[in-house]
């Protein structure tokens, strides 16, 4: 007996399925982005306050994650947090995704010389293991949020150049470009408006498929001292601040990894949702 | 043959120029120099002339250039400089790390492959079954069997590696008490807690990438031509499934040692183990540039070794690959 074919119907259940995933994630994305930006107001005690009558305590009704050393809540701290990881989280993929999509359009139009080069740079980039390098730039430039986004940054634009370049140079073949560029087009107006919306699918799917990536990588740095400095509630630097507690009061520990955990796993779920949704070869698949 | 691995090595002179020149460079860039940083550091504060002095001792006035081929010749000797912090030797500190560091390493590929192969392979296998096998009983039996799979492998992804640390630390040592907290010096059992966190982040993506070639080498029209035949299936997947998705199988695993290289710096900071993560890491936190320079320009070289390993590996592995260089003599 042959595998039935699937109906018009199942098809259509397929199709409208990958839909409602994509919907779905994206909705808990934007809940814990909405939930960042309003985090001060969610947050049942001040994160920054410290009162150490109440240090060291086990999760209870009034903590529900127990409290640090200082007695702050880790409930607080975790939800104010998420503020920090998210934005600067998405601040660095959308550094990379904007450089290393401008470099790969320009390699792939320019070509020759220039083309050459910056694909040399770029492949230098890729030679070294990718967080230590992240690491040597990020302990050079001396720790700080802003300079373990840009010790990142140094390593992960290359991707994008990459997918965008030859993107490009597959776009440049096609015969509506031609047919802009004989209607008089100027190069911005090719590039703007024929070149960039027809790359953007692939390298949309992996800015979104970056994010939870680039999420731990940040809260890495962090974790060792290289990225968010306490007292800021960041989850990465809270763990290591709280990771001498792993003894006495765990939760102290574990709340804010479980929220790493969750935020990077929606936007994974995310990603993947956005990519089956945008590969039409994807979509049969699955 | 002989000239394709000559080539292959040749083309690795531009690489490893552009990494010893950009981490020379960073250190560079990292705006103090040795001789100030020295001062500074024994806590004195000496006049313009002294600084001057010592720097064209050390040939910090000449050229960046210049300063950069001198750099790179101590450094292929074996002369790294001296440690800012201790004042010994930076290869020799690097050298006398990398064993332990080398032994976290080998051992999380090891299980990583011992672990994620055979999954990654019974998961693609489920994924095709739960489509074609004629037994509806089989099907969700496979699908199950797949989706199980993947859900423990996207588990595995979504956790950052110190979280997963922290984790077994609390299971294993607190709580069960099975295994010392902290390694107490480089000791097989110290090793156990950070070889697992570092296969447990490592599979979880490899088992993905293995799922999807194999699954991509079993769509393939000689996978059916050989079924119509009727080839038993084990054979199948032994002798030609396996085998042709072998080489994307060794380069995946090649790529993969780079996030592991960079994993072991929190890894080993984490659980006190004595390598060269570790030190990179208090290195930094000292603003020790030449230690901080050697780690990461070997780390570097180390990766693509690695890579070059698996290039030459297609060679052994790979007849279409060795065919088409004898044919064409490399390239």
């Amino acid at each position: 007996m042959a595998v039935p074919e699937p109906t018009v119907r199942e098809t259509v259940i397929r199709g409208s399925n990958g839909k409602t995933r994509l919907c779905f994630f994206g909705v808990m994305a934007a809940l814990l982005i909405v939930s960042a930006v309003f985090s001060e107001n969610l947050c049942p005690y001040d994160p920054y306050l410290q009162d150490l009558d109440a240090a060291l305590q086990q999760p209870s009704a009034a903590h529900i994650f127990g409290t640090d050393r200082y007695g702050r809540d880790m409930l607080s701290r975790v939800i104010v947090g998420s503020r920090t990881s998210i934005f600067s989280t998405f601040l660095l993929v959308a550094i990379i995704t904007t450089f290393g999509t401008a470099i790969g359009v320009f390699c792939g139009w320019a070509r020759g010389r220039a083309d050459n080069l910056l694909m040399r740079v770029s492949d230098l980039c890729l030679a070294f293991p990718g967080l230590v390098f992240a690491l040597a730039v990020a302990g050079v430039l001396g720790g700080g949020l802003s300079n373990a986004v840009i010790a990142l940054a140094m390593i992960s634009w290359p991707k994008y150049a990459r997918i965008a370049r030859s993107q490009t140079l597959s776009v440049r073949e096609t015969s509506y470009l031609k047919a802009a560029r004989l209607a008089g087009c100027s190069t911005s107006r090719l590039i703007l408006k024929h070149i960039l919306p027809n790359i953007a699918g692939p390298i949309l799917v992996t800015a979104t498929l970056d994010v939870g990536t680039m999420m731990m990588e940040l809260a890495g740095l962090s974790f060792l001292g290289l990225g968010a400095k306490p007292p800021t509630a960041e989850w990465g630097s809270m763990m290591s601040e709280t990771r001498g507690l792993l003894q006495t009061v765990p939760w102290a520990v574990f709340a804010p990894g479980i929220a790493i955990f969750i935020a990077v796993m929606v936007f994974n779920l995310l990603g993947d949702a956005v990519r089956d949704w945008m590969d039409p070869k994807m979509r049969v698949k699955s | 043959m002989k000239r394709y691995v000559w080539q292959r090595l040749l083309s690795l002179i531009p690489v490893l120029l552009g990494i010893t020149f950009l981490s020379f460079a960073l250190m560079r860039l990292a705006g103090s120099d040795a001789v100030t940083e020295m001062y500074s550091g024994a806590g004195l504060v000496v006049s313009q002339e002294i600084v001057d002095a010592a720097r064209a001792k050390l040939g910090l006035d000449k050229p960046f250039l210049v300063q950069y081929f001198s750099w790179l010749g101590n450094m292929v000797t074996g002369d790294m400089g001296k440690s800012f912090v201790s004042g010994r030797d930076v290869f020799d500190t690097f050298l006398s790390k990398l064993p332990a560091t080398l032994l976290l390493a080998v051992f999380s590929v090891l299980l990583t492959v011992v672990v994620s192969i055979p999954l990654g392979v019974i998961s693609a296998v489920a994924h095709q079954k739960a489509q074609t096998a004629r037994d509806a009983h089989l099907r969700s039996v496979c699908a199950l069997l797949d989706s199980g799979v993947r859900f423990v492998s996207f588990i595995g992804n979504s956790m950052p590696n110190f979280f997963v640390a922290l984790l077994l630390m609390h299971f294993l040592a607190v709580k069960l008490g099975w295994l010392p907290v902290i390694a107490n010096g480089v000791t097989l059992a110290g090793a156990i807690m950070p070889t697992l966190t570092l296969a447990i982040a490592m599979s979880a993506k490899y088992l993905r990438q293995v799922r999807a070639a194999v699954l991509d080498e079993l769509s393939k029209d000689y996978v059916s031509g050989a079924r119509a035949r009727g080839v038993k299936e084990t054979t199948i997947l032994v002798k030609s499934v396996l085998r042709s998705s072998l080489m994307t199988i060794v380069t995946l695993l090649a790529l993969s040692t780079g996030s592991l290289l960079g994993g072991t710096a929190i890894v080993e900071t984490i659980f006190m183990w004595d390598g060269v993560g570790k030190l990179a890491v208090d290195a930094i936190m000292m603003r020790d540039y030449p230690l901080i320079q050697a780690y990461v320009v070997w780390m570097a070289i180390i990766y693509v070794g690695v890579n070059l390993v698996a290039d030459l590996l297609y060679l052994v592995l790979d007849p279409r690959v060795r065919l088409e260089v004898e044919r064409h003599g490399g390239a």
